[in-house]
């Protein structure tokens, strides 16, 4: 679906300062080469199979289903993972092919701290240097995380500027890769930025959805109706989707950070509230004024905390294959506290987005219909800041 | 009108300040681009604002937050180089990201620049891959769309100033803007290759502060384009601010020549 400037339809693209030009024309180069290269495949599938303990399961939510009273509900345990989220996946991919470049230093932004996790996880196993840059209000919204990262042999830099999330510290990585690039490659995190990043990460998350659709055939023989994922750049999702797109039956739902709603200023929901426009190396949605300024975006999670969306998804709403659809901050803790009482499953805030739209969506279908929710990680990390939103004052 | 930014280099090494608009304020910006021109600037690089400015040091990121606080916008700026033009006719071009232009409008946005007498557009954000977003438009109103080239660029350098217009910026050092002590790029064998390209003036930028390495620049180059070390001026004196940017632009300006 990429054409080869790196475009969905309008958007995508390679907006990025000339310093890096030659970086991500070496990066696409060196992924056209391993990309179908066995040596390079069998080494990463050992890695996802024996280190990160794919294949992750599919799940019949059962108490779950009966307590809705709709459609059946199947949970994609992305939560299960090595390091606790879908992040593995893709850097696993870019660490191994980053090495195979001759990089020994990997830098990274993270927002709520599991891709940053994911990336010292990497680094570490691989023998590399690792630098993680995460806004100073996440770092303190995911003290844990940044413990973690610690732990694994990382080095973490609060960023300050600007709203001092995600968006910034995107920022800072891109402003660190321009400054030192021989050695380094930034692995970034999600769908997003410069061609060919928004490809690169897909293909890596894309093992979710081929793992769904062979689990979903079979367990039930035949496809969901409904696949569900959180989106903030959007890599669980692109990847829990890859494999159905051409399947028009199933529907693709995308679940935005509405914050406190999206007829406030407090949102990230991209899609739902955003216009087109460039930045961060791609043509895509963004939260911003009527000037182009970027908008400080709010949502309870910091992983979702973010103003654009990937270009993948731009288009596939703009093509009308997928929908985009906002969940409010209360809505996820609700979810949040839902599925760790029904299940005994404790999602990330971030997932709890979709567990949320799921709790709408699965009454109002039929008890015939099949929907799967990824739940992209786990919930460990949120448990400090969701008693406090509902008022207990507890520390780590 | 891009023709003009030619005259800025005309049997002369060009001095280039760069000053963000609306930092601290519109007013201030106006005495201090004057005091600029009256000191020996050929060219003006004008920064219109952008909330994430990814190319830019701190430095020049503090000046893009000071001047939204202060509620610039891309409208007021134009208002701004509409009455500059009343009296100043050195070349000016801006400096802003991708995202202010495509916002705006591209069409709106570049025949403004022509009718408010702007010669042309520098976006660090905009490589020469992506230059048809605005590259036919620019043509249309005769604004000079300016290519940047960095240390990095290697094997990009001939293809990209065979069809640069206006100038060419040469990005000094890797990395984002702001002051450095010392710079290190083989500059010489950058320019060489540009040489052989194209005949359009190439001046040399990022991290230039002093008299002496002002001088350096310029030795090897067209000009010198000083943008953190002026933001600093003017963060430090504010409203004071545009009398010692001259004093700063004139040794500058004498240092180079």
């Amino acid at each position: 679906m990429t054409n080869p400037k790196g475009r969905f339809g309008i958007h995508g693209g390679q907006y990025i300062p000339e310093t890096l030009m030659n970086a991500v024309i070496e990066l696409e180069q060196a992924y056209d080469r391993y990309k179908n290269d066995p040596e390079f495949n069998r080494e990463l599938t050992e890695l996802l199979d024996e280190y990160a303990g794919r294949p992750s399961r599919l799940y019949y939510a059962e108490k779950m289903t009966k307590d809705l009273g709709g459609a059946k509900i199947y949970l994609k345990r992305e939560d299960l993972n090595h390091t606790g989220s879908h992040k593995i996946n893709n850097v696993l991919g870019q660490a191994l092919l980053a090495k195979k470049m001759g990089k020994t230093r990997l830098i990274a932004e993270t927002g709520a701290g599991q891709h940053g996790v994911a990336t010292a996880t990497a680094a570490a196993l691989l023998g590399m240097e690792c630098v993680v840059f995460m806004g100073e209000e996440d770092t303190i919204r995911q003290a844990l995380n940044v413990y973690r990262m610690r732990l694994l042999g990382a080095e973490v830099i609060p960023v300050k500027s600007g709203t001092a999330t995600l968006k910034d510290a995107v920022s800072e990585a891109m402003r660190e890769w321009t400054k030192r690039i021989d050695d380094t490659h930034y692995c970034l995190g999600s769908v997003m930025g410069p061609h060919p990043f928004p490809t690169i990460v897909r293909d890596f998350q894309a093992v979710i959805s081929r793992e769904t659709k062979q689990q979903m055939l079979e367990k039930e023989g035949r496809l969901p109706d409904a696949v569900l994922a959180c989106v903030g750049g959007g890599s669980n999702a692109m990847g829990s989707f890859y494999h159905f797109i051409e399947d028009k039956s199933v529907r693709l739902i995308g679940c935005e950070a509405a914050g406190r709603g999206i007829d406030t200023f407090e949102t990230a929901a991209t899609v739902n509230t955003g216009s087109v426009g460039i930045f961060h190396g791609m043509k895509s949605y963004f939260c911003q004024d009527e000037y182009g300024q970027i908008a400080p975006v709010y949502s309870i999670s910091a992983g979702l905390d973010y103003p654009g969306v990937g270009p993948e998804h731009a288009y596939l709403h703009d093509i009308g294959r997928a929908e985009y659809v906002p969940v409010t901050d209360d809505e996820a803790v609700n979810a949040f506290e839902y599925l760790s009482r029904i299940e005994g499953i404790i999602p990330a805030i971030e997932s709890a987005h979709a567990v949320a739209y799921a709790m709408k969506l699965a009454p109002k279908m039929d008890k015939d219909k099949i929907i799967v929710i990824t739940v992209s990680g786990r919930g460990d990390k949120d448990c400090a800041a969701i008693a406090r939103y509902r008022g207990e004052d507890i520390h780590e | 009108m891009s023709d003009m930014i030619a005259k800025a280099f005309e049997n002369k090494k060009a001095f280039i300040p760069f000053i963000t608009c609306g930092d601290p304020d519109l007013e201030t910006t106006a005495k201090i681009v004057r005091a600029a021109v009256e000191n020996g600037a050929d060219l003006i690089e004008l920064g219109i604002p952008f909330s994430d400015p990814t190319a830019e040091g701190p430095v020049i990121q503090g000046a893009n937050i000071r001047a939204l606080k202060g509620g610039v916008t891309t409208d007021k700026v134009f208002s701004l180089v509409k009455e500059l033009r009343t009296d100043v006719t050195v070349p000016m071009v801006f400096m802003t990201y991708a995202n202010v232009v495509f916002s705006y409008g591209a069409e709106k946005f570049i025949s403004a620049c022509k009718d408010i007498g702007i010669n042309g557009l520098i976006l660090p954000d905009l490589p020469y891959e992506e230059k048809d977003e605005f590259l036919p438009i620019c043509k249309k109103y005769g604004v000079a769309l300016i290519s940047l080239i960095a240390p990095t660029s290697e094997n990009r350098i001939a293809m990209i100033a065979k069809e640069a217009e206006g100038f060419i910026y040469l990005v000094s050092s890797l990395g984002v803007t702001g002051m450095r002590t010392e710079i290190n790029t083989d500059l010489k064998s950058i320019v060489d290759v540009i040489r052989q390209n194209t005949f359009v003036p190439c001046a040399i930028g990022f991290g230039i502060s002093t008299p002496e390495q002002a001088k350096a620049m310029a030795d090897l180059s067209d000009g010198a384009i000083v943008g953190s070390a002026i933001i600093k001026i003017i963060e430090q004196y504010g409203k004071d601010a545009p009398r010692y940017v001259g004093e700063y632009v004139k040794k500058m300006k004498e240092a180079i020549n």
